[in-house]
């Protein structure tokens, strides 16, 4: 080999040849827009549209923003500072954020509390939805509705504890007796539950709320974005359980209870949302003496919830009808109840298959709260549409409080959405 | 038709359950509170400034009342309403009365069983247009797109207007006042229409309000004012005689800035008898002497309430035109007290 290499080649290389560099247009920024931007001709055409319209779109809004004014007090005096040129007022912005918190009622001096209320929801929520943390943080998830109920509404914090009095007994009724017997561990509870809350509550001395530690604020008084928070995150955590059962009491076997959740359900999705906040807020007061009216807010979570619920239980029961039959054949040969296998076999999986449902009505229901504003309480849309554009300084200012409204709710919605995507990654097991 | 029987219905159900509880003033006085419906925003008629106090032209009515029957103008419970549930709040108890630019019509007063105590404001249906339409005459808007708020009387009357002039539209039906803003300014219709007072306070917000004008056409009545139940006649006078004790004031020249002193005792009985030096008006009520006093108090009388909500100094600026006293060629006009 080395002879005929020295006889019948003219020239060896002796060294490797200097690496050269690519050709330009297989590199870097060039090779990502060919291959990404420029890579056919429709494709070509379709991105200068692209950039065009961004362009133009850019070209109004930016200086829209950049040239907006924080400080002044009225419209009127946003356009004579403006004097013709684009900008915008967001003046209304800094005047009225409190307004569109936390509504226009809430007294000033008490803003701390649904702050409080609100850091405190953060730290509840986190072992429910991140299974790593210490279990016993649950203690704490299971307190925190009585303790955001005594911060927001204030008065006697007789009443949330007579509440908790009662579900803690109810619960340790049930623990009792539950597991031999069902249905009496269930009803007893509820017997219990109400029996402490009747007697409870007449125990509440008259007027304890006028000399609370928190003064009291009714629920008319609450509004903004806070409004549409609490009822966004106290009907979905209500109506998450509620439709699970009516599920599976769909699936039952027991006619009773079938037909109760099917009647309830379909009853329930043929009637627009709306309806039933009308119902809640008008025809309720029809049947109610004039001063013993169940109160507003409770109504409306009433209402959001049942409509939520009938969702969410359709959704589960996709889950459920999903699950091979030989699950449930499993769980039967391993010799559990009904109780057990639903708990340990059936409901994990259906539920994870139906995480992305639940979290779509639970996004959906969310931005539903808006619709309270049309049984005059103002949430976040309905303190911009009524209280903040009547006003003589801000009548006609739109888009920055649209705009805002929107920023608000998208920020919430797509934290949900990306929680959700990251909870079916973790629970992907592969199969 | 069936939608006021239904209406009617139900408010035969709240009367008979509210007939059981004693009369309204008695309610209030134990309460200690108006309870008063207004409307959800209205420029310059109803809404919270930014401290979340309310403010307006129907608001000052609320509060002469709560004045004239606890003495205390702040003693109210303002209740929002929407148009859809303004009269069902009133017909259950939920309120003990409306003073949400409501125009006073048969229907209402007869079907709804709603007792109108008095006008307030002397509304009337408008147009406004853009000046580059070159429209002088509501008479001249054949084939015109008009914006219209649907569920309102300014529907009906609209209607009537096109047909009894033989001329066509084409409506484009809007929910609310801010969006028939946003709607006219785009330019998705030719005229928006609605109560005279509202075109005024919508062209005061435009960027640009001389390209603006409203036509001279006033095509119905619209007598805004508040209502209370049927049934319960002390408390409908109560707010009669409230609201009749602000015009009247004004027409005797009775002010916020002059009542110390006219209450002090005047050479004019009838300015007297108003503020309680002299006779027992308030007694005949059922409430204190000084009730009329209060009243006045509360936010100066009629010409003073207009001129800070929505007179001509006022972004609004609405004229008095009829609303004026009828000494000055107005309408607006109190039986004497007697």
């Amino acid at each position: 080999m080395s002879d005929q290499n020295n006889n019948s080649i003219a020239f060896v290389a002796t060294e490797t040849i200097p690496e050269s560099p690519p050709p330009a247009r297989e590199t870097g920024v060039v090779k990502w827009m060919r291959e990404n931007l420029f890579s056919s001709i429709p494709n070509s055409i379709l991105t200068i549209v692209a950039l065009l319209l961004i362009y133009s779109v850019l070209k109004n809004t930016l200086p829209w923003i950049f040239n907006g004014l924080w400080t002044t007090s009225s419209l009127a005096e946003c356009r004579e500072i403006l004097d013709g040129t684009t900008g915008a007022c967001f003046s209304v912005l800094t005047e009225r954020w409190n307004q569109l918190i936390y509504g226009f009622k809430y007294p000033v001096d008490e803003y701390w509390r649904p702050n409080v209320a609100f850091v405190l929801m953060l730290v509840a929520i986190a072992p429910v939805l991140f299974f790593d943390l210490p279990r016993k943080l649950l203690i704490f998830t299971a307190l925190y509705p009585f303790v955001a109920f005594w911060l927001i509404w204030g008065g006697t914090i007789l009443a949330p504890l007579v509440a908790l009095v009662g579900f803690v007994a109810a619960g340790a009724f049930f623990q009792k007796f539950g597991r031999n017997n069902f249905a009496l561990g269930f009803f007893g509870a509820v017997v219990i539950a109400l029996i402490i809350w009747a007697l409870g509550g007449a125990m509440i001395p008259e007027g304890a709320s006028d000399s609370a530690l928190l003064p009291a604020v009714p629920s008319r008084d609450l509004g903004g974005f806070m409004l549409n928070m609490m009822l966004g995150l106290t009907c979905v955590s209500l109506s998450v359980p509620l439709g699970i059962a009516l599920a599976l009491g769909r699936q039952s076997d027991m006619p009773l209870i079938k037909g109760i959740c099917v009647v309830f359900i379909e009853f329930v999705r043929g009637v627009p949302l709306i309806t039933l906040l009308f119902v809640a807020s008008v025809m309720l007061s029809y049947f109610f003496p004039p001063d013993a009216t169940v109160d507003l807010f409770l109504r409306v979570v009433i209402m959001i919830t049942l409509f939520s619920a009938a969702y969410i239980a359709e959704v589960v029961r996709g889950g459920l009808a999903a699950l091979p039959k030989g699950q449930y054949e499993a769980a039967d040969s391993l010799g559990l109840d009904y109780p057990q296998a639903m708990r340990l076999i059936i409901l994990p999986q259906a539920l994870k298959i139906s995480i992305p449902g639940i979290v779509n009505v639970a996004v959906g229901l969310f931005k539903d709260t808006t619709l309270v504003s049309v049984i005059s309480m103002f949430d976040l849309v309905g303190m911009i549409r009524g209280p903040i554009l009547a006003s003589t300084e801000w009548n006609g200012v739109y888009w920055e409080l649209f705009g805002f409204a929107a920023a608000l709710f998208f920020v919430v919605c797509y934290g949900i959405s990306q929680y959700s995507q990251w909870l079916e990654r973790k629970l992907h097991k592969g199969h | 038709m069936k939608k006021s029987v239904v209406f009617g219905a139900l408010t035969v159900a709240g009367l008979a359950a509210g007939a059981a509880a004693a009369g309204t003033l008695d309610d209030v006085k134990a309460r200690g509170k108006l309870n008063c419906g207004v409307t959800t925003g209205l420029v310059g008629f109803a809404a919270p400034d930014a401290n979340g106090e309310w403010m307006g032209f129907d608001v000052g009515v609320c509060r002469a009342v709560a004045a004239a029957v606890l003495g205390d103008p702040k003693a109210v419970e303002f209740v929002p309403t929407t148009g859809k549930t303004r009269f069902t709040a009133l017909a259950s108890g939920e309120i003990d009365m409306l003073a949400r630019n409501t125009t006073w019509t048969f229907s209402r007063d007869v079907d709804l069983k709603f007792t109108f105590v008095g006008v307030n404001y002397y509304d009337g249906q408008g147009f406004m247009v853009p000046k580059e339409l070159g429209v002088s005459s509501a008479k001249e808007l054949d084939g015109a797109t008009v914006c219209i708020q649907t569920g309102t009387t300014t529907e009906l009357n609209l209607a009537d207007f096109f047909r009894s002039n033989n001329i066509s539209y084409e409506p484009v039906p809007i929910e609310t006042n801010a969006e028939a803003q946003q709607q006219y300014l785009a330019g998705a219709c030719d005229v928006y229409t609605t109560d005279a007072s509202g075109l005024a306070a919508t062209r005061a917000t435009f960027e640009d309000p001389s390209a603006h004008v409203l036509l001279p056409e006033i095509i119905s009545k619209e007598p805004l004012g508040p209502l209370v139940r049927h049934g319960d006649d002390n408390w409908g006078d109560v707010v009669r005689w409230s609201l009749n004790a602000l015009i009247t004031a004004e027409e005797l020249g009775v002010t916020s800035a002059n009542i110390g002193e006219m209450a002090a005792g005047t050479n004019n009985p009838e300015i007297n008898r108003l503020l309680g030096t002299e006779g027992n008006l308030g007694e005949m009520l059922g409430l204190s002497a000084d009730w009329g006093k209060n009243a006045v108090m509360a936010g100066g009388n009629y010409g003073e309430l207009f001129e800070g909500n929505i007179g001509e100094s006022t972004p609004i600026g609405l004229a008095r035109g009829l609303n004026a006293q009828w000494t000055d060629g107005g309408l607006i006009y109190s039986p004497p007290f007697r």
